[in-house]
């Protein structure tokens, strides 16, 4: 492991996740330029390296993308992936308040941290915890994605009924296009377009920027609040005392994140949502969540950055790539000539490690990398003038939307949800439970025909539902997540009366 | 006279031919559209293919993915895309055949017929190797006793699998149920989680699953050199060869000349030793169905899928 350290760290190596985490950053922090996208233009420049060398640098970059995402979600409102929608939600408020600085830095370190975790555990625990993507099956994924749309309950920032209406919105939305399970093709209005469905990324730039975008122009305040007295530096002290306190925090969303990333129908966006109202739910002032909690941030960053780590523990043990940019880099290693299973780790034991050295080298270095990027990202929308800003974000949310494959219609499809989201904001409406139901209608619906075809195969279809352990330890999470506002609610109702 | 006749005729036709578009075709890069989520088999021999591209054709390829409804995204747009050869597309079969002719998917067959058939991906049923299944027959015999117990899991409705699915049951004389997953990757999990009893995948499957898995049988003309010990359908009685082609397409306005020469560039990739050496270590069978002959091998994959697609249809 020592040798595989060494042949890690050479110049070229080391260059290469410097870069590569470089370049990874700044696309992730883009809107819509994903870290799949990152990676897939990669690819083929790895061709030319020695299989190392090339896992190093794809690993570097979408470890960077994935923390990239974080700064268009603090600065602009807008996740830059899909793994950073939780970040968003006090990201935002807190940069609104003139905290950007510090949501950065904590975004870094948080990221860079649960990168950590996620590689150690590659690292040592991969063939164990692979068993975790194997124990997952269609009902699994049915009641994780039920369990996903029962977090609308906590992260509904005031009105929860309007927030389950969001939801289902969103999940209506996800109905559009050809069947995951069964090829019926549903509400095209006979538009080819549509039969791949409403796609995720544009969808995801106009719910959350277009309406930022449209109130930077009707509103006459800035886009962030300046302020009087600027604080010079990285706010690194204050960052890391607000770590400390959250350990927990930092522990829990890490091991979440983990564990999230290794199901493969999940995700960094899963990982992040849940480590967040776990975040919210365990907090001794909930009531701070949505309008800039520092835990808030830590824990969807710390998560997603985690799942990077764990994503690749299916991808090389079982050659299930746990997410899309696993399955790019499953590719290349199949291109390399690398097998993938359980044997790699014994055969090709040298280039597994490297490369997990790799990542977690560009992982650290991801600390000074994303501390100066992220200051200079900062300083640049904040100093930039409205007149500016508002333009320029607009350009960024065409090409966003355009980019991912290359679709004028996708622009169409992001412009109209962006400015539906304006409209119904305005009677509280909120775009992250529309986004939610979007992401996991699709993954309930599969789970759900799946396990009615396995069941009915097997004829019990009630016992395929409700009788398996996981699947009851996630119902039992649902509903303990569905009743603790209302607990709260009248917690506060009960010692309103008191006093 | 004749004989400068001739060489005049050749030299015009040399001269028009550097005038024309194809000759110096490709100029700038190409762009490779994949139908489907990256990591499947269309997107590991595009990649495979990558590799090699510029060798032959002196510019590279950029690799785009457009997935969506099983490729019915990506194949109904062909036609919309610019038709000067800048663009081509992966385009599978029985795929391309079976979405039109089960649902309105927005494009035809016609709409996307392959300039070249480079390869094809037989089709394999894998068990667990701790499956109680040791053999197609076993298999067999327990399906008949339970019907409709065996559990297929697949990649996709309407697709290669699921059609694969279909044609066993009318062979064999049984009836399984077929659960459709959103790519071989998932289904290959849901096997090795045990939620379902089988895959009815390809061999390629079989490879990356190494020895967690047991294949029963391939539908191959002879055995494959990855399974020297797998028995093909035919040894077991069952006269079935099929699998997944996958091939590269064109818009259908692109000039004759430049198809033909995308389809000699493929061509000439797959004639590469190395290449060749690197898709059958992972499962793939190499076919070589140049542009000259599509029509008629369209037609002879219209007849062998006839049957299945009734039966598909009435599901």
């Amino acid at each position: 492991m020592l040798e595989s350290l060494w042949s890690a760290l050479s110049p070229f190596n080391l260059t290469l996740a410097f870069f590569g985490v470089i370049a990874g950053t700044l696309i992730g922090s883009l809107p819509g330029l994903s870290a799949t996208m990152a990676v897939a233009v990669l690819v083929p420049f790895t061709f030319a390296m020695d299989p190392a060398s090339g896992l190093i640098a794809l690993g570097a970059v979408y470890t960077g993308a994935i923390y990239g995402g974080a700064y268009s979600a603090i600065l602009v409102n807008t996740p830059g992936t899909p793994a950073a929608i939780a970040t968003a939600m006090d990201g935002f408020p807190m940069a609104k308040r003139g905290d950007g600085d510090l949501a950065v830095t904590l975004s870094c370190i948080g990221s860079v941290i649960g990168g950590l975790v996620g590689a150690l555990a590659l690292l040592f625990l991969a063939p164990p915890l692979s068993t975790i993507a194997l124990a997952f099956g269609p009902v699994e994924y049915f009641w994780l994605a039920i369990f996903g749309l029962s977090l609308i309950a906590t992260l509904s920032k005031g009105n929860t009924l309007k927030g389950l209406i969001g939801g289902a919105i969103g999940l209506l939305l996800a109905c559009v296009g050809s069947a995951v399970v069964g090829g019926d093709v549903r509400y095209t209005f006979g538009q080819v377009q549509l039969l791949g469905g409403i796609p995720v990324i544009p969808a995801l730039i106009g719910l959350y920027c277009i309406p930022v975008l449209i109130n930077l122009v009707v509103k006459p305040d800035d886009h962030l609040e300046r302020r009087t007295a600027q604080v010079k530096g990285f706010r690194l002290l204050e960052a890391l005392g607000l770590m400390w306190r959250s350990k927990v925090n930092v522990l829990r969303s890490s091991v979440l994140g983990t564990a999230i990333g290794i199901l493969p129908a999940a995700g960094g966006s899963v990982a992040g949502l849940v480590a967040y109202s776990e975040a919210k739910r365990t907090s001794k002032t909930p009531e701070e969540f949505g309008k800039g909690a520092t835990d808030g941030i830590i824990a969807s960053e710390t998560a997603n950055s985690a799942t990077v780590g764990g994503g690749f523990i299916p991808t090389l043990v079982l050659g299930i790539p746990g997410t899309p940019p696993d399955a790019i880099i499953l590719g290349a290693l199949l291109v390399q000539g690398i097998r993938t299973g359980p044997q790699l780790f014994t055969q090709q034991a040298d280039i597994v490690f490297t490369f997990v050295m790799g990542l977690l080298i560009a992982t650290i270095l991801m600390l000074p990398v994303g501390l100066v990027m992220g200051r200079y990202a900062f300083k640049l929308i904040i100093n930039i003038p409205k007149t500016a800003l508002t333009p320029a974000v607009a350009l960024l949310t065409v090409i966003g939307a355009f980019a991912i494959e290359v679709n004028t219609v996708h622009v169409l499809i992001m412009i109209i949800l962006g400015i539906i989201s304006w409209l119904i904001a305005r009677i509280g409406f909120e775009a992250s439970p529309i986004v939610l139901g979007l992401i996991l209608g699709p993954i309930a619906e599969a789970g759900f025909v799946q396990a009615w075809l396995i069941g009915g195969a097997q004829g019990n279809i009630p016992a395929m539902f409700f009788t398996q352990p996981i699947s009851l330890a996630i119902i039992a999470m649902t509903v303990l997540t569905l009743v603790t506002p209302f607990i709260a609610e009248r917690r506060k109702r009960m010692k309103g009366v008191k006093t | 006279m004749k004989r400068f006749l001739t060489a005049v005729a050749t030299t015009a036709a040399l001269v028009t031919a550097t005038t024309s578009f194809a000759a110096d075709y490709p100029t700038k890069p190409v762009t490779y559209i994949i139908p489907y989520n990256p990591g499947g088999e269309s997107d590991v021999t595009a990649r495979f293919q990558e590799a090699y591209f510029s060798d032959v054709a002196g510019q590279d390829v950029v690799i785009q993915y457009k997935p969506g409804a099983g490729g019915a995204t990506a194949w109904a747009q062909l036609n919309t895309l610019e038709a000067d050869g800048y663009t081509i597309m992966n385009v599978n079969f029985p795929h391309a055949i079976l979405q039109p002719a089960i649902k309105d998917v927005g494009y035809q067959t016609e709409d996307v017929i392959p300039a070249y058939i480079f390869h094809y991906t037989p089709d394999a049923i894998v068990v667990r190797a701790d499956s109680p299944y040791q053999t197609l027959q076993d298999m067999i015999d327990d399906a008949k006793a339970n019907p409709g117990s065996l559990t297929f899991g697949g990649s996709g409705t309407n697709s290669a699998n699921h059609l694969a699915a279909v044609r066993f049951d009318q062979m064999a004389d049984v009836t399984s149920t077929y659960i459709p997953f959103k790519g071989s990757s998932p289904a290959m999990a849901a096997l090795l989680g045990n939620q379902i009893k089988a895959a009815m995948t390809y061999t390629t499957q079989g490879i990356k699953a190494g020895d967690q898995v047991r294949v029963l049988a391939i539908a191959t003309d002879e055995r494959v050199p990855s399974f020297p010990d797998v028995p093909t359908f035919k040894e077991l009685g069952f006269d079935y060869v099929a699998g997944a082609y996958r091939g590269v397409t064109l818009p259908k306005d692109t000039p004759q000349d430049v198809r033909q020469k995308v389809s000699d560039i493929i061509g000439e990739i797959n004639a590469n030793p190395e290449f060749q050496q690197k898709l059958i270590e992972n499962g793939y069978v190499l076919v070589d169905i140049p542009t000259d002959q599509m029509a008629d091998w369209i037609e002879e994959r219209r007849a062998e899928y006839a049957e299945g697609i009734e039966a598909l249809k009435a599901n």
